[in-house]
């Protein structure tokens, strides 16, 4: 006999989608199918069940080999490497719940760490943007009940968010929007003709990087001032017409990705988006919203303010949290080479860090924590696979739109396999008695 | 045949998505990844088959990938790599004070190169790090 969970929630995207049904075995030791999830999130509950997965620590040999070892080992060697560091870089924290993400705080002060999360190579530079200028926002609720105006810019949900448009902001039926995708314009801004562009109602196609132009163009054609002829590679008359679908709406959202955040112009680019959204409530209602990628960037943002102050790039090396992108930044320390540990939890720099900054993660004490094997696992000098969050154990995580959510545990991990709660606990009290703090 | 050059965009895929929750380690990561879509009419200009290995090379660094045929095209002038460790082989490290490399927007060369291989994705990195794996 098999037993069906409902309502698990998939940790995958920060759409956090909490409608899906996976079936596990009598004892629950087994995941046998997923119903209602993306591909994305079908393929990270099944492959929780991988034959091949690895189940204990491995620490590096110097012949390059890998030694299994304990859970206790394991602790053992990460609360020394942070005790001996004085810049020690601790990043990562988006593919785990909230509680670890607690835990690895105290860690990180007791280490006086930097510590950082994903919206490094994400969402950073947008939240350098709500600092400078707010964030006119809602959450996908509203978005589901009210917008009739959905602007993606610069995202992709066809692709990386592949629910988000099924379940909030393009085809159901909300309150307000009866008719579903019929009650809906939807403009897509990119420089590819994307699977998400192809459905769009308006398609502006505009140069690579020249997004501050194009949002500086839109903010000229609601006041209806002169234009030049072109703008980002887009005629006037095409953006007039965008201009003007947008002021019609009774309630419009903008969606954006990481063709804004990481393209020329950065927090810039973020800056005139929020400004282009301040205009439009002039003449109707409108919000803003950033596609956050991995299932809780957001709650290691709330996790780090919280307790910090800053959401992300956090210097606690003088015993006080610090804040400065560009500075205390991920990406910028190891470029500079000042890191001389690395922890990394819950994410993947091997695989999603310029390989200049990789370079330097090689080149110093390094932990992986991660129930995956990744580029980081492989250049690191220890490797402790974990429980999967979200599959595994439970724990609250934050979806994109700051709505805390609780994830579920669908089926027991392997025998003697801990969570990164648990293992961070163990390098706490270690790193505690090390320091000698209370 | 003749290199042409590009401006490199990153980006994720759905098929980036399923390969790195099924394991980066796996020959699908490289499917899913180890690629750079090309405009039709770009392709013409290089001088390459479809589906030929080809060298992609930025002021930061080169990288061996396959040459497909856009799919989310048309996209004169772009050459897409779906993010992961071959796109970030090449991609521009400045941060300019923001904390966020440029991922999209780099300048490239790409040429052909049918004999090169294209190394797995964690073979790629740990190559490039000079990491000894036993």
């Amino acid at each position: 006999m098999t037993k069906t969970v409902t309502d698990v929630i998939c940790p995958f995207c920060g759409t956090l989608c909490d409608d899906l049904e996976v079936v596990v075995s009598d004892d629950g030791k087994q995941l046998l199918e997923v119903y209602n999830a993306c591909v994305i999130g079908t393929e990270k509950f099944l492959h929780s069940q991988a034959k091949d997965r690895v189940t204990r620590p491995r620490l590096r040999q110097a012949d390059g080999s890998w030694k299994e070892i304990s859970y206790d080992e394991a602790a053992d060697y990460t609360a020394s490497m942070l005790a001996k560091a004085k810049k020690p870089l601790m990043y990562g924290w988006s593919s785990t719940n909230c509680e670890a993400q607690s835990v690895g705080n105290e860690i990180a002060e007791i280490s006086k760490a930097c510590c950082d999360n994903t919206a490094a190579v994400c969402h950073g530079t947008t939240l350098i943007a709500v600092q400078d200028i707010g964030l006119p926002t809602c959450t996908l609720g509203e978005v589901k009940n009210r917008a009739d105006r959905v602007i993606f810019w610069g995202c992709n949900p066809a692709h990386a968010h592949p629910r988000h448009m099924s379940r909030y902001s393009i085809f159901p039926r909300g309150f307000f929007t009866g008719k579903g995708q019929m009650s809906r314009k939807m403009i897509v801004v990119d420089p590819r003709c994307t699977d998400t562009a192809k459905m769009a109602d308006v398609h502006l196609q505009l140069e690579q990087g020249k997004d501050y132009e194009l949002l500086n163009a839109l903010r000229v054609a609601f006041k209806g001032e002169w234009l030049p002829d072109v703008v980002a590679g887009i005629p006037k008359e095409k953006i007039r017409e965008a201009a003007d679908m947008m002021k019609s709406g009774r309630f419009g959202i903008i969606f954006f990705g990481m063709g804004v955040t990481q393209s020329i112009g950065k927090n810039h680019n973020i800056d005139e988006a929020i400004a282009v959204t301040k205009d439009l409530n002039e003449y109707t209602k409108f919000s803003i919203m950033p596609m956050r990628g991995h299932y809780n960037v957001t709650g290691s943002g709330e996790v780090f303010a919280w307790q910090f102050g800053f959401p992300y790039s956090v210097d606690l090396t003088r015993g006080f949290a610090r804040y400065n992108p560009g500075d205390t930044s991920s990406i910028d320390l190891l470029n500079r080479g000042e890191v001389d540990a690395m922890f990394t939890i819950g994410s993947d720099p091997g695989a999603h860090f310029p390989i200049s900054a990789v370079k330097h993660i090689a080149s110093v004490p390094s932990v992986c924590i991660d129930p995956h094997l990744t580029p980081t696992s492989g250049v690191s000098k220890l490797h402790v696979p974990v429980a999967f969050n979200g599959v595994e154990t439970g724990g609250n995580c934050y979806r994109m739109d700051n709505v805390p959510i609780d994830c579920r545990k669908v089926v027991e991990p392997p025998a003697g396999m801990l969570t990164d709660e648990q293992f961070l606990v163990m390098v706490r009290d270690r790193l505690k008695k090390l320091k000698g703090a209370a | 045949m003749a290199n042409i050059t590009l401006n490199l965009i990153s980006g994720r895929t759905i098929q980036q998505g399923v390969a790195i929750e099924g394991g980066k380690e796996k020959p699908l990561y490289r499917t899913a990844c180890g690629i750079i879509e090309l405009d039709h009419e770009d392709f013409k200009k290089l001088g390459a088959w479809k589906n030929s290995n080809v060298k992609v090379t930025s002021a930061y660094g080169s990288v061996v990938v396959k040459a497909i045929e856009a799919t989310q095209g048309p996209h004169p002038g772009v050459g897409f790599i779906p993010m992961g460790p071959w796109a970030n082989a090449i991609i521009s490290p400045n941060t300019y004070s923001t904390g966020m490399p440029t991922f999209k927007g780099t300048p490239v060369t790409v040429e052909v190169a049918i004999n090169e291989p294209i190394l797995l994705g964690i073979e790629l990195v740990q190559k490039q790090c000079g990491v000894n794996v036993g």
